[in-house]
């Protein structure tokens, strides 16, 4: 038998979780757990829905950085022309995800502790150096997000515990990133790899800073430093390019499915890497 | 266990139902209600047969639980006619033929209403992305793009060139 229950502050729903006597799962947008809910993969007797704690949906910019509540539907995050200014790699890998009526609910924080590799928002999210605050009964915490995923459907979250939000920091001057995903058609599928990539530009567009994400490719989104190391210092010319193609093929783990083999998708995550790069660093150079 | 009693507007219509926890807002509409306009196709996302508006916002009613509607205002395919006036976007569905077994048609209306409500004036490719999410086997799309935006010409109030 499945209870319903919708808390409506932070404190009530960590209790709740605490104190849930069966497996107990958080609800935002919804638009996987149901599905899991029908198919029987998830098997809760408990759906804590945050969605009438006030704040836990919607975006605040606070001194050029961000805030974006936990259970902020896509679009919502899509219609947002400050934060696509700021973090226009972050919006469209949100965007990504599903359709629009999927989009129309679902969240970054389901995004997330869904846990599934080929997550979109993860990899931005991640090169983003974005931060989750995670509550529990000790209070809130700060989590990088690259620290939620522990594998496959798992993640870092204590069963009385749930991301409230992400905090995105103030970009520096010269500063964009970039989310590219591969799918074997234009819409409505799920990524056969997905790259994100930050780039702070110094006044000679030369990489100041770089941070180079992979998703689909490993049983978490994987950061690859030697990637970002191949731009740093350089202005995206073919050699850095192609040294941040090969470093990014190194980084792969990934597995042989019907989306595609490990030989295609380590090749792939080499382009896309490439290729997110290049976008980051055209919006970061228009940044001046 | 008792039933959760739940307040809402459907259609402009102040309605309330009794739901279990993992009842949908489709398996409510359909069965409870019985405003069947809206259909199960997939259970998972992806076809959109089921789509409704919560609050403006284009969502499947099939990945929404019933409970989750307190206190939210539902559009559904039924709202979409004036009595026995047609929505220009059901008459124009009619004129281009942009349907056969009719089991997408309620969801791809309803999604249609939802783009043109945001941006009266969407281009093909605009209309065409916003429908990804909408699964039609029958028609191969063309036929629905051509008459979302026919319908749109003419809520804009232009002469309409098919």
């Amino acid at each position: 038998m499945l209870n319903y229950t919708a808390p409506s502050t932070v404190e009530e729903a960590v209790r709740i979780l605490a104190s849930a006597s069966g497996p107990a799962k958080v609800l935002s947008g919804g638009t996987d757990l149901l599905v899991q809910l029908r198919s029987g993969r998830a098997k809760p007797g408990l759906i804590v829905d945050i969605k009438k704690i006030p704040g836990i949906s919607g975006i605040r910019e606070q001194d050029g950085a961000f805030v974006i509540g936990a259970a902020t539907p896509g679009a919502v995050i899509g219609e947002c022309e400050a934060l696509r200014q700021a973090w226009p790699g972050v919006v469209e890998a949100a965007n990504l995800i599903g359709s629009t009526q999927v989009q129309g609910r679902a969240s970054l924080a389901g995004n997330l502790c869904n846990a599934s590799p080929a997550a979109d928002s993860v990899p931005a999210l991640i090169a983003a150096r974005a931060i989750c605050v995670v509550a529990g009964p000790n209070g809130q915490r700060e989590v990088p997000v690259e620290s939620i995923t522990t594998g496959p459907g798992r993640t870092s979250l204590r069963p009385d515990e749930f991301i409230v939000e992400f905090r995105l920091p103030k970009r520096p001057p010269r500063s964009a990133d970039a989310y590219l995903r591969f799918i074997p058609r234009t819409e409505m599928d799920i990524a056969v790899v997905g790259a994100g990539v930050s780039l702070t530009l110094d006044a000679a567009g030369v990489c100041a800073d770089a941070r180079v994400v992979l998703g689909a490719v490993a049983p978490t989104a994987v950061i690859v430093p030697e990637a970002a190391a191949a731009l740093i210092g350089r202005k995206l010319d073919d050699a850095a390019l192609a040294a941040l193609d090969q470093a990014a093929r190194r980084a792969c783990k990934p597995i042989d499915d019907k989306r595609g083999t490990i030989e295609y998708r380590t090749k792939v995550a080499g382009v896309m890497a490439r290729r997110a790069a290049a976008i980051a660093y055209e919006r970061a150079g228009k940044r001046r | 266990m008792s039933k959760h009693h739940v307040s809402t507007i459907i259609n402009g219509e102040p309605t309330e139902f009794l739901c279990e926890a993992q009842q949908t807002l489709l398996d409510v509409l359909r069965d409870e209600l019985h405003l069947t306009g809206s259909k199960e196709g997939c259970s998972s996302g992806d076809c959109g047969a089921c789509s409704v508006t919560i609050d403006g916002r284009l969502v499947c009613s099939c990945l929404t639980l019933a409970v989750e509607a307190e206190g939210h205002k539902i559009e559904t395919i039924e709202g979409l006619a004036q009595g026995n006036d047609l929505h220009p976007l059901q008459r124009k569905f009619l004129e281009h033929a942009a349907l056969q077994c009719g089991f997408c048609t309620p969801g791809v209306l309803v999604a249609a209403k939802a783009l043109l409500d945001r941006n009266p004036n969407p281009t093909e490719t605009e209309t065409r992305y916003w429908l990804a999410g909408n699964l039609c086997r029958c028609t191969g799309y063309d036929k629905i793009i051509r008459a979302v935006l026919d319908a749109a010409a003419e809520m804009r109030g232009e002469s309409v060139s098919a």
